[in-house]
């Protein structure tokens, strides 16, 4: 049940191909239609999916981390999170430790990227940081190695490439065909028999890039199942992510720095709207009340509970998990919580933490007053003391 | 003529079938050693934690001397159990285990031992410590399951019975509850 889940990429990869083959018929008749030759257009399709894989693929994590503001931190910055992250990757038998970003927001949110185990990183939120006790934080990055160990990154960055060329190409042909199409058509090929072809390039305009859209939607939500379900199989506590869910479906705070393409490395949809149910089909993620129903049904802690649990929850009683995954495991039991008095710091503590590491973040510096008040020293600051605002004594900087 | 491609090709098959299980076995061989290697490296952090607690645990709390040396022999008792086979090692680190949930027990009696920064961040490290344990021994325990399937399995357990591929041993500690176990009296 280690292995990699492989057939499970079997359905996904049907999926890809067939966006791939979307993609391709686009270029295909675009080509047709306005260069003459559909061997152009498949050429130009090409090159553009090539150019986006190729950024993607190198500079993919890079730019996603920089675009949602995400900052590095190490163990020393904070113990907990840290030690968390190395508890999971030992659970998962990943074999390298993923960089570590928070990023300065109240949403809550958290996601993983990076194209292989090496290079792997998981951000979090500061705002789902504070809120989390120790199991509630396992399940939730428990989740996040799951993508990282059922390479759901690299699975989801070429359908986000192959969405976005399709998209770019159906947006650009459509501009073309509105402003100048009329006078290519008349001098190029004209006749009758380019009137069917124009049809068809225009239905595939429109429809190819919401097919995409509704392929890639249903990979992502799959993975999603298939995370919350080695977040349970990793930490033996499904209702340690259960509950996080509960807390972060309870938040209405919308993150910041959200970006569309991004949207499945998320830990739940960062366009979720408070009121406004999204439909089924037009969602990267299962609804939150739905993933919480399935992890609280659990019996135990195997894929095989998950997908008995996902199937008392769908009455249809389809399985979200491959066999691959179900064949040849024994039964895993749950773990009971973990035991509060245990070092568990406090709701107030834990802001405390991730403020501290935020100020420290942006270069604050801290002085310890000897009454109790703690100083917080902007970075570059010309005066050479400062003094406590409670008790008047002067610190030097 | 047509025989001998046939039996060509069963020779063929039967070597390429040997090659794959043979591989298979080594791989998962390995991934159990890593497995293990991995407890190793947790239980050794776990040793190296308690010499520190223990002294800060006595700053504030010197009578609750028992209790410490219960800790301090556990620990040197799972020392000393390293090499020594994975029965005889688990053993060892589930009465350390519960000699040190009895040390944070009564450490929460003691308010200024609560606050100290250092023991909170061994507390910590301690409690992450345990975790990880037990996710290593969790993760070594399925890939020896993994493992010994292959063993035991027909066809690949005549091939590991060629080769001398031993049945992993499982790490087993016994559940928190079970492990209470009457209290050590010392002096």
């Amino acid at each position: 049940m280690w292995e990699q889940i492989r057939s499970n990429q079997i359905r996904s990869t049907v999926l890809v191909i067939a966006m791939a083959g979307l993609l391709l018929l686009l270029g295909y008749f675009l080509g047709e239609l306005f260069l003459g030759s559909p061997v152009g257009g498949l050429i130009v399709a090409l090159v553009i999916w090539g150019f986006m894989t190729l950024v993607a693929y190198f500079q993919g994590d890079s730019i996603l981390l920089a675009v949602s503001g995400a900052r590095r931190i190490g163990p020393e910055d904070h113990p907990r999170l840290y030690n968390v992250v190395e508890e999971m990757k030992i659970a998962s038998g990943l074999e390298y430790m993923p960089a570590i970003y928070i990023i300065d927001d109240p949403a809550l949110n958290a996601f993983a990227t990076g194209r292989d185990p090496k290079r792997a990183s998981v951000a979090i939120t500061s705002g789902l940081l504070e809120k989390l006790n120790r199991d509630e934080l396992q399940g939730v990055i428990g989740h996040e190695m799951a993508h990282i160990k059922n390479r759901d990154v690299l699975l989801m960055t070429m359908c986000g490439v192959l969405l976005g060329t399709i998209v770019i190409l159906a947006y650009y042909a459509s501009r073309i065909l509105l402003f100048s199409g009329a006078g290519r058509r008349s001098s190029g090929r004209g006749g009758g028999g380019a009137l069917p072809l124009i049809i068809i390039a225009l239905v595939l305009m429109i429809l190819a890039p919401i097919a995409a859209q509704l392929i890639y939607y249903a990979i992502s939500r799959k993975r999603e199942y298939l995370a919350d379900a080695s977040s349970a199989l990793y930490t033996r506590y499904p209702e340690g992510l259960a509950s996080a869910l509960e807390k972060i479906g309870g938040s209405t705070v919308q993150l910041k720095t959200a970006n569309k393409a991004l949207a499945p490395m998320y830990i739940a949809n960062p366009f979720r709207t408070g009121a406004r149910a999204l439909s089924e089909w037009t969602s990267t993620h299962p609804p939150l009340a739905e993933r919480i129903r399935i992890l609280r049904s659990m019996g135990g802690a195997s894929y095989a509970d998950y997908n008995a649990a996902f199937a008392r929850t769908h009455k249809g009683g389809r399985s979200v998990i491959p066999a691959s995954a179900l064949a040849g495991t024994g039964a895993v039991g749950l773990r009971s919580p973990s035991p509060e008095t245990m070092g568990e710091p406090s709701r107030l503590e834990r802001h405390r933490e991730v403020s501290d590491l935020l100020w420290k973040q942006s270069n604050y510096r801290t002085i310890e007053c000897e009454c109790g008040t703690r100083l917080r020293v902007p970075p570059g600051i010309k005066h050479s003391t400062v003094r406590c605002p409670h008790c008047g004594r002067n610190h030097s900087v | 003529m047509i025989i001998g491609i046939v039996v060509g090709v069963i020779v063929f098959l039967l070597i390429l079938g040997f090659i794959l299980t043979y591989n298979g076995l080594v791989r998962l061989r390995n991934q159990m050693r890593n497995a293990w290697s991995q407890i190793d490296v947790q239980l050794k952090r776990r040793h190296d934690l308690i010499p520190n607690l223990v002294e800060t645990v006595k700053g504030y709390a010197a009578h609750e001397r028992q209790t410490l040396e219960a800790v301090t022999a556990a620990r040197n008792a799972a020392v000393g159990a390293i090499g020594k086979g994975v029965g005889a090692q688990a053993k060892a680190e589930g009465e350390l285990t519960g000699a040190l949930s009895r040390l944070l027990a009564v450490a929460e009696r003691y308010p200024d031992l609560k606050a100290n920064q250092n023991f909170l961040a061994l507390q910590e490290e301690l409690t992450s410590t345990e975790n990880k344990v037990a996710f290593a021994r969790q993760y070594y325990n399925d890939a020896t399951l993994h493992y010994n399937n292959k063993t035991q399995m027909f066809p690949s357990n005549i091939i590991a019975g060629m080769f001398g591929f031993r049945q992993g041993e499982f790490f087993e500690i016994e559940a928190p509850a079970e492990r209470e176990a009457p209290k050590v009296k010392f002096v």
